[in-house]
Parts: C-alpha cells; sequence; structure tokens
C-alpha cells in the first residue's frame, strides 16, 4: 500500500480509510441526482471533508454489503476531467492518483448523450468503471426509454438503471460495485479510437511514457493529456512519482517531457483540439441508437 | 439544399441550427465542447433575455445560456423550420 504522500496529496493520503475494505469513486455531471445516489448507498452516514490543500470538500461516507465495508467518495460534480477548474481537477486527481477500486459514474437518464462525455473521459484513465444510469423515473415521465442491455455493451462497462430518491436501483448497484471491487471482473471499457494522425502521436508519446509511469497511470491516457496541452498533469504525475519512487523519476520525468513536447508539436495543435468532439461523436451517435 | 452558414448569435429564437465549427478558444472552447455542442450538434434558440443577451439554447436537451461574446464565433447552419 501507498504510504500518504508529502506536498497536498491530502486526497491519497486518505486512500484506505482504517476499516474500509474498499474505496469507490462517485463521478458525474452537475444535477445528475449524485448526491441522492451518495445518500441512498450510505445511509445518514455521510459526512465531509475538506482535503488539505485543496478548497473543495469531498463527502465521504461508509456503507456495508455482503460483509464488506465500503468507502465512497463523493466527487465535484463536473462537466469533464480535462482539468478547466479547480472542481475537474479534484475529481481527475482522484480518478487517477486516489485509485479507487471502482468509479460509479452518475449519469441523467434524460440527458444522456451529454453525459456521456464524462463517462467517456473517465473510462480513458480506468476500466473500472460502472455507468449508474440514474433519475429513470424522470425519464420514463419524458418517455424515454434507455435499452440498458445495449447501452452497457457499447461501453463495455455494467449498466445500472436507478432512481435513487426512492431508492430503487441501489442493491443493484451495490452488487455491481461487490462484483467489481471484491469478485475482480474487470470490465473492457470500448475507448474512444481518435483520427490516425493522433492515434499515431499517442502510440510514440505511450510508448515513451510506459517504462516511466510502469502501469501506474494509464500512459495511453497520459498522451491524449500532453497532446492536449494540459500542462497541470505533467505536475501531478511528477508529484505521484516522487512519492511512489526515488529521484531517477524525476530526472527521467525532464528528459521525458522533452520527447513529449517535441511528438506533440509534430501532432499539431489543432488536431490536439479536435480531440473532445470526436469523443462526443464516436460516444453520443451511437448510444442515441440505445433509445428505443 | 445549402442553406448559408451564420453565427449562432444571429439565430432567432423558436429557430434550429446545425452546428458547424466552435470558432471559441482555450478554456472557454472546452467547457462547451463539454457541454455538448460540438460540429454537427443541433442547436435550438429558445429564450432571449430582456436586455436581448444571453440567450437559452437547448443542446442536447439542456437548455445552456451563451453570450453572444460566445455565440458569435460558433457557426451554424440554421435549419428549415420543422413542419
Amino acid at each position: 500500500m501507498k504510504s500518504p504522500v508529502v506536498g497536498g496529496r491530502g486526497v491519497l493520503a486518505k486512500r484506505n480509510p482504517p476499516g474500509s475494505d474498499g474505496v469507490v469513486a462517485l463521478a458525474g455531471n452537475p444535477n445528475t441526482g449524485k448526491s441522492t445516489v451518495f445518500n441512498g448507498l450510505t445511509g445518514l452516514n455521510q459526512h465531509t471533508g475538506n482535503w488539505p490543500g485543496k478548497t473543495v470538500t469531498l463527502a465521504k461516507g461508509n456503507y456495508r454489503y455482503q460483509n464488506k465495508l465500503v468507502t465512497l467518495v463523493d466527487l465535484p460534480g463536473t462537466y469533464s476531467l480535462l482539468a478547466n477548474s479547480t472542481d475537474e481537477q479534484v475529481a481527475r486527481d482522484f480518478i487517477c492518483f486516489g485509485k479507487p477500486d471502482a468509479t460509479v459514474v452518475v449519469v441523467d437518464a434524460t440527458c444522456l448523450e451529454r453525459n456521456l462525455n464524462l463517462a467517456f473521459q473517465v473510462m480513458e484513465i480506468t476500466p473500472k468503471v460502472i455507468l449508474c444510469v440514474n433519475l429513470i423515473d424522470e425519464a420514463k415521465r419524458k418517455q424515454i426509454e434507455v435499452d440498458y442491455g445495449k447501452l452497457a455493451a457499447l461501453l463495455g462497462v455494467p449498466v445500472v438503471p436507478t432512481a435513487a430518491r426512492d431508492k430503487v436501483g441501489l442493491n443493484t448497484l451495490k452488487e455491481a460495485i461487490h462484483q467489481m471491487v471484491f469478485l475482480h471482473k474487470q470490465p473492457q471499457p470500448r475507448t474512444v479510437r481518435y483520427s490516425q494522425e493522433i492515434e499515431a502521436a499517442v502510440a510514440k508519446i505511450q510508448k515513451e511514457l510506459e517504462p516511466y509511469l510502469q502501469g501506474k497511470i494509464d500512459a495511453r491516457w497520459v498522451a491524449l493529456r500532453l497532446l492536449d496541452g494540459d500542462t497541470t498533469i505533467i505536475a501531478e504525475i511528477k508529484k505521484y512519482l516522487q512519492a511512489e519512487t526515488t529521484e531517477m523519476a524525476e530526472t527521467a520525468e525532464m528528459a521525458n517531457m522533452a520527447e513529449m513536447a517535441e511528438a506533440t508539436e509534430s501532432a499539431g495543435a489543432t488536431e490536439a483540439s479536435e480531440l473532445a468532439p470526436r469523443a462526443h461523436e464516436t460516444g453520443g451517435l451511437e448510444v442515441v441508437k440505445c433509445y428505443k | 439544399m445549402g442553406e448559408p452558414e451564420i453565427p449562432l448569435a444571429f439565430l432567432p429564437v423558436g429557430h434550429r441550427a446545425r452546428v458547424v465549427k466552435v470558432g471559441v478558444e482555450g478554456l472557454t472552447r472546452n467547457r462547451l465542447l463539454d457541454l455538448g455542442l460540438v460540429p454537427s450538434t443541433v442547436v435550438e434558440a429558445v429564450r432571449r433575455s430582456p436586455a436581448g443577451d444571453p440567450v437559452a439554447y437547448n443542446i442536447r436537451g439542456a437548455i445552456i445560456a451563451l453570450r453572444s461574446e460566445e455565440s458569435r464565433l460558433i457557426t451554424v447552419c440554421p435549419l428549415a423550420l420543422g413542419r
């Protein structure tokens, strides 16, 4: 197990709360009923904590299922993990460096297409994703029917429909979490494929990154972020790896960053900024077909 | 029929259009893309604020208000009024 890390990485320090058998992150767009899911799962056992170094508050709570104590971490509601704001960075850093045993992405059944952007972004960081399609009662009122089986097949992750307000589906969600965390059922999410040019650049950078990341962080994801021109991620990874490895890692990172900058240039900045729409196209369009 | 392309800001309330290009830069661009405003998305101008700006748009099922500052940089192709 990792030891608590210096430099305000409080998220990491809290990684394994005493007595807890597993840590599950709750992510989702604002107003998807994420906190209702959180409260529904944990009962009134919720308390909020302020993590050192961050102004944003993460709610944390526990529940017991099949004799396992699961710690739930309620991440800030975000549309994205591309770290445009502190909220997004907190959510991203927890999923990436906090290494939860599973991440539940809560999406709004009435607005599925828009919500799946975040789901795809999370699936790029970690395969351990469960999609919780919440507000199915509201969707029903709006006469929206979702083909959950097809959605699960398209995304490659378990899909659980819920109406958290009425506690509908929460046990199924607990079971899905249990299977992933304790029975180690690891899904194979469908990752977004980008244009040939970007994929070529990703492959090049990914290969360079792998020795340094040592499988601790998904190299493909980091490569994509670097192509995106995201500078915050470099600092965070450095902090994370420094805590994990020796000072040699730092030197390696430096050399690495120079190479990455080079590869980024060759990929072309315009292409990189078109990444997001492509994610949407691949995800959005196909999923529309899930609506019956 | 090749409809002309116009800035989203010029789309009259009650009309729909298909996004051609999001000409916004930086963080705002990312935010708009994250909200689902990507090329080929159909948006509808739903309501104009009393002052005329911002305007509320229906983007993939969510109502989002955009200032003309942003919406004039978004190129759209208006769709014929639905039958």
